[in-house]
């Protein structure tokens, strides 16, 4: 199950888009949501939808892998428009009960659902191409200017990363203490919620004790590498702009300007 | 004097003593422990160091004194003739002797294998292109650079530890200090650990502090101590601990099958020099006896 | 009571792209009474192998049979399997959560549906099993020792009262005082509480004093399945899977391919010595 959210995975390839810096990634993501949001109409649909497949493309992630990412959102995506179908007054053309099926309804759940479906995969898309690294560096860089308002921008970065590194450490741990305790009879399956919510006490304790350990160990060990905070460090990838980054800047705006001019004039 | 006397010694600690208070439930002070009871070292530049003890002997506390981890409560620490206990001192002492500690797991940071390894340069402020270059070697130095841009999860223990490894040698330290590096590791785990540490005695003449109640480990050092109750029990070279099989043993550590073999065969009456280190060498000394 | 496994193949991930031949057509049969030394080096599918025996992981194919009755069949009472079968994961300790000893160890029998007085006097038989007594009963576990809390997570699985007792590297981190108690209290449950047991292990050394039977697993096989000298006289064939025989052995076979004829079958250190001086006297004789 876990397994098969793509959403926030990294899918290892070499393209133009994997390359970018993962600041106009971050940057390109953002416009293209809120471009999203500008749009009225068919046509700008449509141009998103193209842009995105481009880009798709150019990433050389499969197109399965990332409809796969999506079955794990097919529930909320069904709930969105069929409650947008039926729930949007207008004229009815089919009723049911207190359910009235109307001409702008479908409308709504169409355009919603596409909406959904874009916002998702153009944001997925930004994580599988971008390791989480890289993605934590870009935004550190990207917000560095909150640094002078107190906000501790190179710790949360580090934060992220080294949780990013750890997720999965904890996910097999959790699977181990699972089996261990059920091996003792332990059984976190049936029960009501408050039966259920006790039955975790077993797991989440040495899981806790585990983690924080982990945390210790952890703390020495970068101590004992002088990591001593953001201050002089330098940087192993530092992340200056190329040509290619600019020109998908332009890209971007270009796209954004199009497609808001699109979407709300036709 | 010999010419080894004037190197200046890379460790040197002076009536070492570390206590800690323990708490009873209250917080209340209830007693004081004695880790470390005034223990004397002295490491020269590029030796291979074995400190042996049981689990609560206190040699894991007396590694996280070498690279100020923590701080005497008695005596003094010398890192390369620097105090640990200035403050100014911190960070070149840690620079200078580097650590590596027991589980694999919680000591890497990076996702990447060559991101972990840049990570001690980087808090180092060491300038991008070196970096690359620092990482470059540790890592074929230790044998991991075809696994650079793995993820350090995919990894058996061994390899991580190697990585770790690579990750102190990056940072360029003169001695570098092994805090049971083999504890959580299987016997090729352990051979590819010791191996690497060995290497990096060897070929590239860094002094190596190995931690470890593994006696087959020791076999190559250049001096040996055994510490029992926080003090120093035994020292000397590997021959002239192994062959005090009874005194070992009464310190709860492991005699390796093959001295304790020796060692029974020598009371039961065969002419066999003490203190036998490897399977070959008892080979050869029986075929002697029975050529004779 | 015994535990038979019939055909047994396990493919790991299945489904995606990374699938792994993790068990390939194992048959074993461990009998009652039996002390089994599981030897393998890390990723041999040796913990993979005992998961099934207790029904953690289901094999892909092939059958588990506890007293002739298949673990996979209709209305077989698993949790009362997993009490049949106790399983004791590498660092026990780390499965450590409740307030007390006592309380710890009571968490298994309390599962298997026993009421508190009998679940603490099965917890207090256990842990009189592996020599904890009453003053460590109302004591935090996570005030005691490495070994000590490693004895009362044995305990928990203990208190369940198995018939059979799979222990995963016990001995892992402990120094080396702390394995021979651990590997003494083991054997000497066999012979106390009179347990089935499968000690899973990297270290010939710690296993060949106590076991009278070794399974040695190679990339997810059967490489070998006898007992400990027979298994160990293929020494050459073991270092090749990663794996070392006791240093005994290569010393006896090195003497012997030397010339002298020493028997080859010794295990311990004590008959390793006797061999050896027989062989010599005997050559000094002849």
């Amino acid at each position: 199950m876990i397994r098969d959210i793509t959403i926030g995975q990294y899918y290892q390839t070499d393209s133009v888009i994997h390359r970018l810096d993962p600041r106009v990634k971050l940057a390109g993501t953002l416009l293209y949501i809120v471009t999203l949001f500008f749009i009225g109409n068919m046509w700008g649909y449509f141009l998103a939808t193209a842009a995105l497949a481009a880009v798709i493309k150019l990433s050389k992630v499969p197109l399965g892998f990332i409809v796969r990412g999506m079955k794990a959102i097919a529930f909320i995506l069904g709930i969105t428009v069929v409650f947008n179908m039926f729930l949007t007054p207008g004229e009815p053309i089919f009723s049911f009960w207190i359910f009235k099926l109307t001409l702008e309804g479908i409308r709504t759940a169409i355009f919603m659902g596409w909406r959904l479906i874009l916002l998702i995969i153009g944001s997925s898309l930004m994580t599988l191409t971008t390791t989480p690294t890289n993605l934590t560096d870009g935004m550190e860089k990207a917000l560095k200017a909150f640094n002078k308002i107190g906000v501790p921008v190179h710790e949360i970065a580090m934060m992220m990363s080294i949780s990013l590194r750890f997720i999965p450490i904890l996910l097999e741990e959790t699977d181990k203490i699972m089996k261990a305790q059920i091996a003792r009879g332990a059984d976190f399956e049936s029960g009501n919620i408050v039966q259920k919510a006790k039955a975790m006490v077993p797991l989440l304790v040495p899981l806790f004790i585990s983690a924080f350990r982990r945390a210790n160990d952890l703390a020495m060990a970068m101590e004992s590498r002088c990591y001593h905070g953001g201050e002089g460090r330098t940087k192993m990838k530092p992340l200056v702009y190329q040509k290619r980054d600019r020109i998908a800047y332009m890209c971007i705006f270009a796209f954004m300007a199009l497609d808001i001019f699109v979407g709300r004039i036709f | 004097m010999s010419i080894r006397d004037n190197i200046k010694s890379i460790l040197k600690t002076d009536k070492l003593v570390y206590e800690y208070k323990q708490l009873d439930e209250e917080g209340n002070v209830a007693g004081v422990n004695r880790a470390i009871d005034e223990v004397d070292l002295d490491v020269k530049r590029g030796d291979f160091v074995a400190i042996l003890g049981h689990n609560g002997s206190g040699k894991s506390t007396l590694a996280k004194h070498i690279n100020g981890m923590l701080f005497p409560t008695g005596g003094t620490v010398w890192v390369d003739g620097l105090d640990t206990q200035k403050e100014e001192n911190i960070w070149e002492v840690r620079q200078r002797a580097g650590m590596v500690f027991q589980n694999p797991d919680n000591q890497i940071i990076g996702q990447v294998v060559e991101e972990d390894v840049g990570f001690g340069p980087e808090n180092l402020g060491v300038p991008t292109e070196e970096i690359w270059e620092r990482v470059e070697e540790s890592l074929r130095a230790v044998g991991m650079y075809e696994f650079r841009k793995h993820s350090p999860n995919h990894l058996s223990g061994g390899q991580k530890q190697r990585v770790s490894i690579a990750g102190v040698l990056a940072m360029h330290p003169m001695c570098i200090v092994f805090d049971e590096p083999t504890a959580m590791l299987d016997p090729s785990g352990r051979k590819e650990v010791i191996r690497a540490a060995r290497g990096l005695n060897q070929v590239e003449g860094i002094t190596v502090i190995l931690i470890t109640h593994y006696m087959e480990e020791i076999v190559y050092a250049d001096k040996v101590y055994v510490m029992d109750g926080g003090r120093i029990a035994m020292e000397g070279t590997p021959r002239e601990i192994f062959s005090q099989v009874e005194k070992l043993q009464s310190l709860r550590l492991d005699v390796p099958q093959v001295t304790l073999l020796a060692h029974e065969l020598k009371k039961k009456g065969l002419d066999l020099p003490e203190g036998i280190l490897t399977v070959e060498e008892l080979t050869k000394e029986l075929v002697a006896i029975c050529e004779k | 009571m015994s535990i038979k496994l019939e055909g047994i193949n396990y493919l790991y991930g299945q489904g995606t792209e990374m699938v792994s031949h993790a068990l390939k057509n194992i048959n074993i049969e461990i009998k009652d009474g039996e002390f089994v030394g599981l030897i393998g080096h890390t990723g041999s599918g040796k913990s993979t192998l005992v998961q099934h025996l207790n029904g953690l992981i289901r094999p892909t194919e092939g059958h588990i049979y506890f007293d002739g009755q298949d673990i996979y069949a209709e209305g077989y009472d698993m949790k009362k399997h997993r009490s049949n079968v106790g399983l004791v994961f590498q660092y026990p300790e780390h499965q450590l959560f409740e307030v007390d000893v006592l309380s710890d160890v009571c968490f298994g029998p309390k599962n298997l549906g026993l009421k508190k007085a009998e679940a603490e006097e099965q917890a207090k038989k256990a842990l009189a099993l592996v020599g904890m007594d009453e003053s460590y009963y109302k004591r935090s576990p996570f005030d005691l020792s490495g070994g000590q809390k490693r004895r009362v997570a044995i305990a928990g699985v203990l208190a369940m009262k198995p018939q059979m007792l799979i222990l995963d590297e016990p001995t892992a981190g402990l120094d080396p005082q702390g394995r021979k108690e651990i590997l003494e209290l083991i054997s000497g449950l066999r012979e106390r509480a009179g347990i089935t047991i499968v000690l899973v292990s990297h270290s010939m050394e710690d296993v060949a004093e106590y076991v009278d039977r070794i399974i040695v697993m190679n990339k997810g096989s059967v490489a070998y399945d006898a007992a400990p000298k027979e298994v160990f006289a293929h020494y050459e064939e073991l270092e090749e899977m990663g794996l070392a025989a006791p240093q005994v052995s290569y010393i006896v076979h090195k003497l012997r391919a030397k010339g002298l004829p020493v028997e080859t079958d010794a295990i311990t250190i004590e008959e390793a010595a006797r061999d050896i001086l027989a062989a010599l006297a005997s050559k000094k004789k002849g």
